[in-house]
């Protein structure tokens, strides 16, 4: 595993080298280089100046709130409708016609469309919303459906109350399914999200932060932006993650 | 408590399983006995509810709450043996109780330990262990005995008669030494 780790390192370090000595080139041979490839130095320095600013921090939290708020309000719809779908068969055949639509459908659609019908404000909520709506629904639902029918007999013989088959039953069975739709859906729904915000320009947004960037030629703020959006993505993954496994640990016992 | 079974019927694709089954069985303990595919099983679903007959009666059982050990384990398998009680037991699990039950079927040393590790015997006890700790006013035992040994069998019959208290029981089983062990009436299905 540490072999496995130090090798991982070793690539990194590899393309960030890659990098520097490509944005190096490229300032070497045009007289504004910088303009088309900030190296990772001036990135990352543009990242820690940016990071002590109330500014950056208030982006953040701008993006995180409403971005998670669709992640968490559609986990929330997924597992109504996928619950009401598993017991109704014409409840899963008449959401199958927009599932299907809202993951064939290029999200820059739903962006523009959204756009018409929404503020800048909600949009990115409405858009992480929708993106992660089919992951998490579609997995909920094989979750349910996974469910070992013999364990349900023997808790409606025994007469065990809903809740307590939810968590005995249910949540040890439809967790993996979460957990894998979840961490896909919010990686998902940080870059619809974030593009989002790039379209419909709300104030004091990541996504407005990264457009400002690109419109001014400021590309070392541009990738130092890019890093913080992937970088709190990842954190958000992985604390939702721990949050989940901790609950569902608890819930079960 | 008296579960009476009249001229009852099922089939399963135009194959008929259970064929004008009448009975009584009364307060003690009925063990039903047939041949393997003799519809034993059949019976007994048909009696907790979980299957419909084709024709025949069923009375005594109104509001009755079962007790079950079935054909298969149906465990939680990620819970330790408490788990798995107080999953079915709720606010009526009493850790006491509980123990000296599970130390009587030879499994006081198991807590902590999930059921997905435990071995088939131990997995057949505790499942009995279940139905003779949960609230109900009649117990149905498919195979309850099955991957047990003399011992651990015995043990288990002693539980079943110490244990029931006044609620009838249907065994059902293959082996007419369980029903001498639990001086059963016997049920044959032909």
């Amino acid at each position: 595993m540490a072999r496995k780790d130090g090798l991982r390192l070793r690539a990194v370090v590899f393309w960030l080298a890659v990098w520097q000595l490509g944005a190096m080139a490229l300032a070497a041979a045009y007289p504004h280089g910088e303009l088309l490839l900030a190296s990772p130095l001036a990135s990352f320095r543009r990242l820690a100046a940016l990071a002590v600013t109330a500014a950056f921090w208030n982006a953040v939290g701008w993006s995180a709130c409403r971005i998670l708020g669709g992640f968490l309000l559609s986990c929330l719809a997924a597992a109504g409708l996928a619950a009401l779908a598993a017991r109704y068969p014409l409840a899963e055949e008449l959401l199958a016609p927009p599932v299907a639509a809202v993951k064939a459908t290029p999200v820059a659609s739903f962006i523009i469309l959204a756009l018409v019908w929404l503020d800048g404000g909600c949009l990115p909520v409405f858009i992480a919303f929708l993106m992660v709506f089919p992951t998490v629904y579609l997995n909920l639902l094989e979750g349910i459906r996974q469910t070992d029918g013999k364990l349900l007999e023997m808790a409606r013989v025994f007469r065990v109350p809903l809740v307590r088959r939810l968590r005995g039953i249910y949540l040890p069975q439809v967790l993996p399914y979460f957990r894998s739709a979840a961490s896909l859906g919010l990686g998902l729904c940080w870059k619809a999200g974030i593009a989002a915000e790039v379209i419909g320009l709300p104030r004091g947004s990541m996504g407005e932060r990264l457009y400002t960037a690109k419109i001014y030629f400021q590309t070392a703020d541009l990738f130092a932006w890019t890093a913080a959006i992937v970088a709190v993505s990842i954190l958000f993954e992985r604390l939702f993650l721990k949050l989940a496994d901790a609950i569902a640990g608890k819930a079960a016992v | 408590m008296e579960i009476r079974v009249q001229n009852l019927c099922k089939s399963y694709s135009g194959v008929p399983v259970l064929r004008d089954v009448t009975f009584t069985a009364g307060d003690g303990v009925t063990c039903v006995m047939a041949p393997s595919g003799g519809g034993k099983t059949t019976l007994l679903r048909i009696l907790l509810g979980l299957e419909a007959a084709d024709s025949g009666t069923v009375s005594g059982l109104e509001n009755c709450r079962w007790a079950a050990v079935f054909q298969e384990d149906r465990l939680l398998e990620q819970l330790d043996a408490a788990g798995n009680l107080r999953f079915i037991l709720g606010r009526d699990y009493d850790s006491v109780q509980a123990a000296a039950m599970l130390a009587e079927l030879g499994l006081g040393d198991v807590n902590g330990k999930p059921v997905r590790a435990f071995s088939g015997g131990m997995r057949r006890r505790l499942a009995l262990a279940r139905a003779l700790l949960a609230r109900s006013d009649a117990l149905a035992l498919d195979e309850p005995f099955a991957g047990l040994d003399g011992e651990t069998r015995q043990r288990a019959w002693n539980c079943i008669l110490h244990r029931r208290g006044r609620r009838p029981v249907l065994l059902v089983t293959h082996d007419e030494a369980d029903a001498a062990g639990l001086g059963a009436q016997i049920v044959r299905l032909v």
